[in-house]
């Protein structure tokens, strides 16, 4: 059976299509994903990712204990920040993508993909110095309001100056009188905001954001939105363009990864070994020039030879071109570079692009 | 939520339709198969001349999400196909047995039609689904 937020019975009344992602019983759709995506994209969607789990590090050295277990680092943040990072193996692939949130240096809290909670966090107790994780994940909603329109709507239902919390910055304060975690972050390249609240408080947050955006053209938006919108920016989705058995360097996710910080973390070794010998495979953007859509697992063929796989692939409905993400010897990595995609049998060809593919105005 | 099946139709258990004219057939996907497939993205269709086998694979349509195959509800050869679906294949959402038709047919036989499901009945294989 699988799992519900606190947001299942409203999802329902909304009409939403439910299916089973990660083990949660989730909303894919309300009416259409291209209606939901392009709300986000020029006004403003709701999001229910209460699925997300959350898992806190609290005491003194909870920022060192954290700083040797991420793939980013947490000293060069302020208290009031949060990082994209890496949880990473032996062998510098991926256990997890995270948000690190810095409350002090005493307390650190992480959100993690819902697939990987019990994971993440078997593999935290295991391996934290120091302070040990507290899975937070029941004591979490989550509610992400994203797109041009989210400052305006949330700024209306608190108090909390939102012009004081920058991009990957938060806050905490109440919104609609529920108390909640207001951070600047989201996985759509729209601005906007992911709202931590009791899950007993749910349902009354999202009614209020739901009610208060209607001048804003609020649309209640689903998973298939959410992957249409993170695949236009290229962001990784955890099992389908990241895992254990792809690095963050051949991810493209070097940005994340600080190979100086002092206290080193876990997976370093080998990503150091893999900077000097050379990266051989990389995961590229790429454009359909052919007709058809690409999609996770579909082989590339470069002269007719297997050289790659996609990772992720869409109709993308803001640039309007099929696209998608995969992984291609560094050879055929370099923008410009050409490949066919296997799209049952009929080879696609293929061109690699400057990404994110949406490009803003 | 109601979804409509024209009465004057034929249709199948893969939720396709046909509307017959003669000896030829125009086809398209019920408003049940648009709804569950969500907005439409792509149509890959065979080419004018081609020819169907009844119960076979002819195209795929494809979803934001999902790929779904097309299945011929009768024999025959393809006269014309929706190349406007090639720009809006959300032709298929907004008007499954209009805009949203999807190929026509020179039927092969006929009598295969007496295998295809009345509106009445594929309202009760929906229903009973």
């Amino acid at each position: 059976m699988a799992r519900r937020t606190p947001l299942n019975e409203a999802h329902r009344k909304l009409g939403a299509r439910m299916v089973d992602f990660a083990g949660w019983d989730m909303p894919v759709q309300y009416s259409s994903v291209i209606a939901e995506h392009e709300a986000v994209r020029t006004a403003v969607g709701l999001f229910d990712v209460s699925h997300m789990g959350e898992i806190e590090f609290n005491g003194p050295g909870a920022l060192q204990t954290v700083n040797r277990l991420i793939s980013n680092d947490l000293a060069r943040c302020a208290d009031g920040q949060a990082v994209y990072a890496g949880l990473l193996n032996d062998q510098g692939g991926f256990v997890d993508d995270i948000v690190v949130y810095r409350f002090s240096p005493e307390r650190i809290l992480i959100c993690v993909n819902a697939s990987n909670r019990d994971k993440d966090f078997a593999w935290m107790r295991e391996h934290a110095q120091g302070v040990q994780p507290v899975d937070r994940g029941d004591d979490f909603s989550q509610i992400a309001v994203q797109g041009p329109k989210a400052p305006g709507l949330v700024q209306r239902l608190t108090r909390v100056d939102l012009s004081r919390i920058g991009t990957y910055r938060f806050a905490e304060g109440e919104v609609a009188g529920v108390k909640c975690i207001v951070s600047r972050t989201g996985y759509t390249g729209e601005d906007g905001f992911e709202l931590y609240c009791p899950p007993d408080a749910a349902e009354k947050l999202w009614n209020a954001l739901l009610a208060e955006g209607q001048a804003d053209g609020v649309k209640p938006a689903g998973l298939g939105a959410r992957d249409s919108l993170r695949t236009e920016m290229k962001y990784a989705l955890y099992g389908n363009d990241i895992d254990d058995a792809h690095t963050a360097l051949e991810a493209g996710l070097g940005w994340i990864v600080k190979l100086d910080k002092p206290e080193g973390f876990i997976g370093k070794d080998a990503l150091v070994a893999q900077k000097a010998a050379g990266v051989k495979r990389k995961l590229v953007g790429f454009e359909l020039t052919g007709s058809g859509i690409p999609r996770h697992g579909y082989a590339i063929h470069k002269d007719g030879k297997p050289v790659g796989e996609v990772t992720s692939g869409t109709m993308g409905p803001s640039v309007k071109k099929p696209i998608g993400m995969g992984y291609v010897p560094t050879e055929l990595a370099a923008e410009g570079s050409t490949f066919d995609v296997d799209i049952r049998g009929r080879p696609v060809p293929a061109v690699v692009v400057k990404t994110p593919f949406l490009k803003k105005s | 939520m109601s979804e409509k099946i024209p009465s004057e139709l034929k249709y199948t258990e893969e939720h396709e339709w046909a509307r017959l004219q003669g000896s030829s057939a125009v086809v398209g996907v019920t408003d049940h198969a648009q709804g569950s497939l969500g907005d439409v993205v792509y149509v890959e269709l065979p080419k004018v001349g081609a020819t169907l086998t009844k119960g076979k694979q002819f195209g795929v349509i494809e979803s934001t999400k999902a790929v779904s195959e097309l299945y011929a509800p009768l024999s025959g050869k393809v006269l014309k196909v929706n190349s406007d679906l090639t720009d809006n294949p959300t032709d298929i959402n907004t008007d499954p047995y209009g805009d949203g038709w999807i190929l026509e047919l020179e039927l092969t036989d006929t009598q295969e039609v007496s295998g295809l499901l009345s509106a009445e009945a594929y309202a009760d294989l929906l229903k009973n689904a």
